[in-house]
């Protein structure tokens, strides 16, 4: 995944390439919502499906378009689980620590993990494959322990198959 | 969804809602003459490959070119530990529950039953286990209809109530029935929903709105999901139903958490399907009444199932709760009366209209109306969703329903409630589950979470683990609730490290009454209940963590000690030459020095790491491993032989590679403990000390001059399989 590293455009000066049209889209997203109460939080989770993730540059703009100070953005940024500002893997793993899984050994499984690819929850690996979270209850509490992949959900997890699960993802 | 029922043009009078009913149930009775084969999807079965199944069965039957079978779709009926699931109702015929079903065994069913007409047996779940027996299903009647199929549910009486509501019923007496079925907010404090509805009618407002809590953030708990995934439609006509019997509502919004994407697409899909038949939108079904009804997908905090917090997260702020009052319904949404139900609470809603108060309250208790839908999780027999009267007792869920607890382990407690909630021991079994008897054992109701725990759980962790939820979800604003759990937490630590004194217990009591007392919302108020109901039902399990230095559970990490098994252990060492009984307690002695951090200290000054890698390995070897699997019990001999070879310089190179693989083999495959931590002295000498093992090898001698030819604490123990002497 392309980063964006450059600071929030203005409106008129965005450019070609990846991060103008990803700004472009925001713009839309934002546009779209036509200032009514509440949109916050959709503009948000609409850009981070953009990007997968919200950069500072990308919330300046929020900010600026939306009239929110930038430090309430943050405030709500970094309250909710779902946002994020580093970028993630191109996989995402979950490891459940519902509380069903947690009394089945969602906790070893995450053990595991750490040991063996030196992930940590939030973390990333270098190569960008994989990125780490610790997820509160996926709702697949009959599957304990559960780990979910992207949208793959492994069922009945074992630590010691946690290798050959990882291994078919590229 | 065919393409036909797309565009239909919205219901204009309820006589025409009547004609559609008519020509709904036409269409399933027509079906009902084939053979029926209903997949089920929800969350957990497409997770398990349900959807592959659905692929097999629809691959086989066009291959066949069965004419009089149908595969349809139908959403979760609960059976979540057996999924995929797959109902096969044949004209006639008792439906057959196919469960564990893959895509091999496919082929044999329709070869077997859809084209054979015999039952394949073996993969069926017995209609009359108590599981399916003592359910009483009302809020999931719907689950083996097709969800994305509104049709389906207007054959089955679906938008009946709405109709009723809304040509028969004046606002006031929707208010009067609910009031009179008793439905209370399923959502876990219970409050009386029509009084709730009372207060939001008489609070002065031209502009109100109504909410559905689909924010199901309780670990353990995902009965909403069920309903959102498989009955949507039953919310809609709730929430529609209690926009009228308000007043003034024109919007609602139904608030469904992230974390729940098929759920939130069923919903949205289910909501487009009304609008487009008239039930949602400026003129329902012709009366003139308004409402429509829009999805906002929470981002991820548990905090917001807090009513004020959902509604700040809707107006596009954190999810902080705020002080009460005013209460939403007073001042809610957008500074507007508000009132605010659970997803099942708005299901309810239609049934109560269309089949009656009575009818509602004839299962329940004198205080507690209705089903509840609960999850049935942990260490139990039949995990899943199950639909029970309120005030079925406990041990009836638990054993009847629930199919007892795995492994022939002792049942031990119930937590109920997630975070909010407690746990409720063994010797309560019969408390009957309705919002008042489970209050008054410290725990609450809560959205319906039971995660059953045996021996093995150990409720200091339980404790723990969900003050830790608490603390993480806790927003922050409040001091009681943002000082008082990690104050709270920090003891129970203490106390699962083997550090905890006596008055601990009592600071913890002290602080749990405080945070509950002074915390703003509910978060903060409910969070000390796992900690005041495991110290009221368990204190002697604190008291041996504290006193005796023992997790009697064999749970918390710093105080599992892996002991000889007298039985099992004695005769064979009694049988060891030269064995004497202080061998084994000289090494527990010296266990502290295993310390990583104290152990490489001493390696860089004075001990010799070979020696020590070759003493850790025939500790297992004499008196731990208990011999039974071969990965420990080969695994062991082999580093033993090899590390012997090194120490007293006959060691090659390759050897240390060799060690590492066993090490790594041991620990992944040994059945137990025992042979899994065996290695790590090994392999941590290994991986910190190579050049220790090195010098023994190149120059043929152990450089401090501490290996000798034989280690002076050596007894061999005689089941050394394998090793050569």
């Amino acid at each position: 995944m392309e980063r964006i590293e450059t600071e929030a455009p203005a409106r008129e000066e965005i450019g070609a390439g990846y991060a103008g049209r990803i700004f472009r889209q925001i713009q839309r997203v934002i546009d779209d919502t036509g200032g009514q109460a509440g949109t916050l939080i959709r503009v948000l989770q609409q850009a981070q499906g953009l990007i997968g993730y919200l950069p500072p540059p990308v919330l300046k703009t929020i900010s600026r378009d939306l009239k929110i100070p930038l430090s309430e953005l943050y405030g709500i940024v970094s309250f909710y689980h779902f946002f994020t500002m580093v970028p993630k893997g191109r996989h995402v793993i979950q490891i459940c620590l519902g509380t069903s899984c947690y009394v089945k050994g969602g906790q070893r499984l995450l053990d595991t993990l750490k040991k063996d690819s030196g992930l940590e929850p939030e973390g990333i690996t270098p190569d960008g494959k994989f990125s780490l979270e610790t997820v509160r209850c996926l709702g697949c509490c009959g599957l304990s322990p559960v780990m979910a992949i992207g949208d793959d959900v492994h069922r009945k997890v074992k630590p010691g198959e946690i290798k050959d699960i990882l291994s078919p993802y590229e | 969804m065919n393409k036909e029922e797309c565009e239909v043009k919205p219901l204009a009078s309820v006589e025409e809602l009547q004609n559609l009913r008519e020509q709904a149930r036409r269409k399933l009775a027509e079906r009902g003459e084939k053979i029926q084969v209903k997949v089920h999807l929800g969350t957990c079965g497409i997770s398990s490959g349900a959807n592959k199944v659905l692929e097999a069965f629809l691959r086989e039957v066009e291959a066949r070119k069965l004419s009089d079978v149908v595969i349809l779709r139908a959403a979760c009926i609960g059976l979540c530990g057996v999924e995929p699931v797959v109902t096969v109702i044949t004209p006639g015929q008792k439906r057959v529950i196919y469960t564990d079903v893959t895509e091999d065994k496919v082929p044999q069913i329709v070869e077997q039953h859809l084209v054979g007409g015999k039952v394949v047996g073996e993969w069926t779940l017995d209609e009359a286990v108590p599981l399916l027996k003592l359910q009483e299903i009302r809020v999931m009647h719907n689950q083996d209809l097709d969800p994305t199929n509104i049709e389906e549910y207007i054959a089955r009486d679906g938008y009946q109530a709405l109709a009723k509501v809304l040509t028969g019923m004046r606002p006031e007496e929707v208010i009067e029935e609910v009031g009179k079925a008793g439905l209370r907010g399923r959502g876990g404090a219970g409050f009386p929903t029509a009084r709730k509805w009372g207060f939001v009618r008489s609070s002065p407002g031209e502009e109100k709105y109504v909410v559905c809590n689909g924010d199901e953030g309780d670990p353990g708990a995902y009965m909403n999901r069920a309903v959102l995934e498989g009955n949507p439609h039953s919310i809609i006509e709730g929430m529609v139903i209690g926009a009228y019997a308000i007043g003034n509502v024109r919007q609602g919004y139904a608030y469904i958490r992230a974390e729940y994407p098929l759920a939130i697409e069923t919903l949205s899909h289910a909501i487009a399907q009304a609008r487009e038949y008239g039930f949602l939108g400026k003129n329902i079904l012709g009366t003139g009444f308004e409402f429509s009804l829009d999805i906002f997908p929470g981002a991820g905090a548990f905090v917001c199932g807090e009513e004020t917090a959902l509604l700040g997260s809707i107006e596009g702020k954190r999810g902080n709760p705020r002080q009460r009052p005013p209460f939403p319904a007073n001042k809610g949404l957008f500074g507007q009366p508000t009132t605010l139900n659970n997803v099942e609470t708005w299901s309810d809603v239609p049934q109560i209209i269309v089949r009656g108060a009575d009818w509602f309250a004839s299962v329940g208790t004198e205080g507690s109306k209705g089903t509840k839908t609960l999850c049935l999780v942990g260490k139990i027999n039949n995990t899943g969703l199950v639909e029970v009267p309120l005030g079925t007792p406990l041990g009836q869920i638990v054993f009847d329903i629930g199919g007892g607890i795995p492994d022939g382990k002792k049942y031990k407690a119930v937590q109920i409630g997630g975070p909010s909630g407690g746990v409720i021991p063994a010797q309560h079994i019969d408390v009957p589950v309705d919002y008042e008897a489970v209050t008054a054992l410290g725990a609450i109701m809560g959205s319906g979470g039971l995660v059953v725990m045996d021996e093995d759980s150990c409720m200091v962790d339980v404790a723990k683990y969900f003050l830790g939820f608490t603390r993480d979800e806790a927003c922050g604003k409040c001091v009681p609730c943002r000082a008082g759990i990690p104050a709270m937490l920090a003891i129970l630590t203490k106390i699962s490290r083997g550090e905890g004194t006596m008055e601990d217990l009592d600071i913890l009591a002290e602080l749990g009454e405080m945070v509950a007392s002074a915390s703003l919302c509910g978060l903060g108020q409910t969070s000390p209940n796992p900690v005041l109901t495991t110290l009221r039902h368990f204190r002697e399990e604190y008291e041996s963590h504290i006193i005796d230095k023992r997790c009697p559970a064999g749970v918390c990490k710093a105080l599992v000690a892996y002991h000889a098994l007298e039985d099992k252990c004695l005769p064979c060492l009694e049988a060891v030459a030269g064995y004497d009984a202080g061998g084994y307690e000289a090494l527990s002695a010296a266990l502290p020095e295993l310390v990583p951090e104290r152990l490489v200290t001493k390696l860089q000054t004075s001990v010799c790491a070979v020696e020590l890698a070759r003493f850790s390995m025939t500790v297992p070897a004499q008196n731990k491993s208990c011999t039974k699997c071969p990965p420990c019990r080969l695994g062991i001999a082999q580093m033993v032989s090899l590390l012997d070879d090194i120490a007293t310089g006959r060691g090659k190179l390759e050897m240390l590679d060799l060690l590492f693989e066993l090490g790594d083999t041991m620990r992944v495959a040994s059945e137990c403990p025992v042979g899994k931590t065996a290695p790590d002295i090994v392999l941590f000498t290994l991986e910190h000390f190579r050049d220790h093992f090195e010098a023994h090898i190149l120059d043929r001698r152990c450089p401090a001059g501490i290996c000798q030819k034989t280690l002076s604490y050596h007894t061999i123990c005689p089941l050394r399989a394998g090793a050569p002497t």
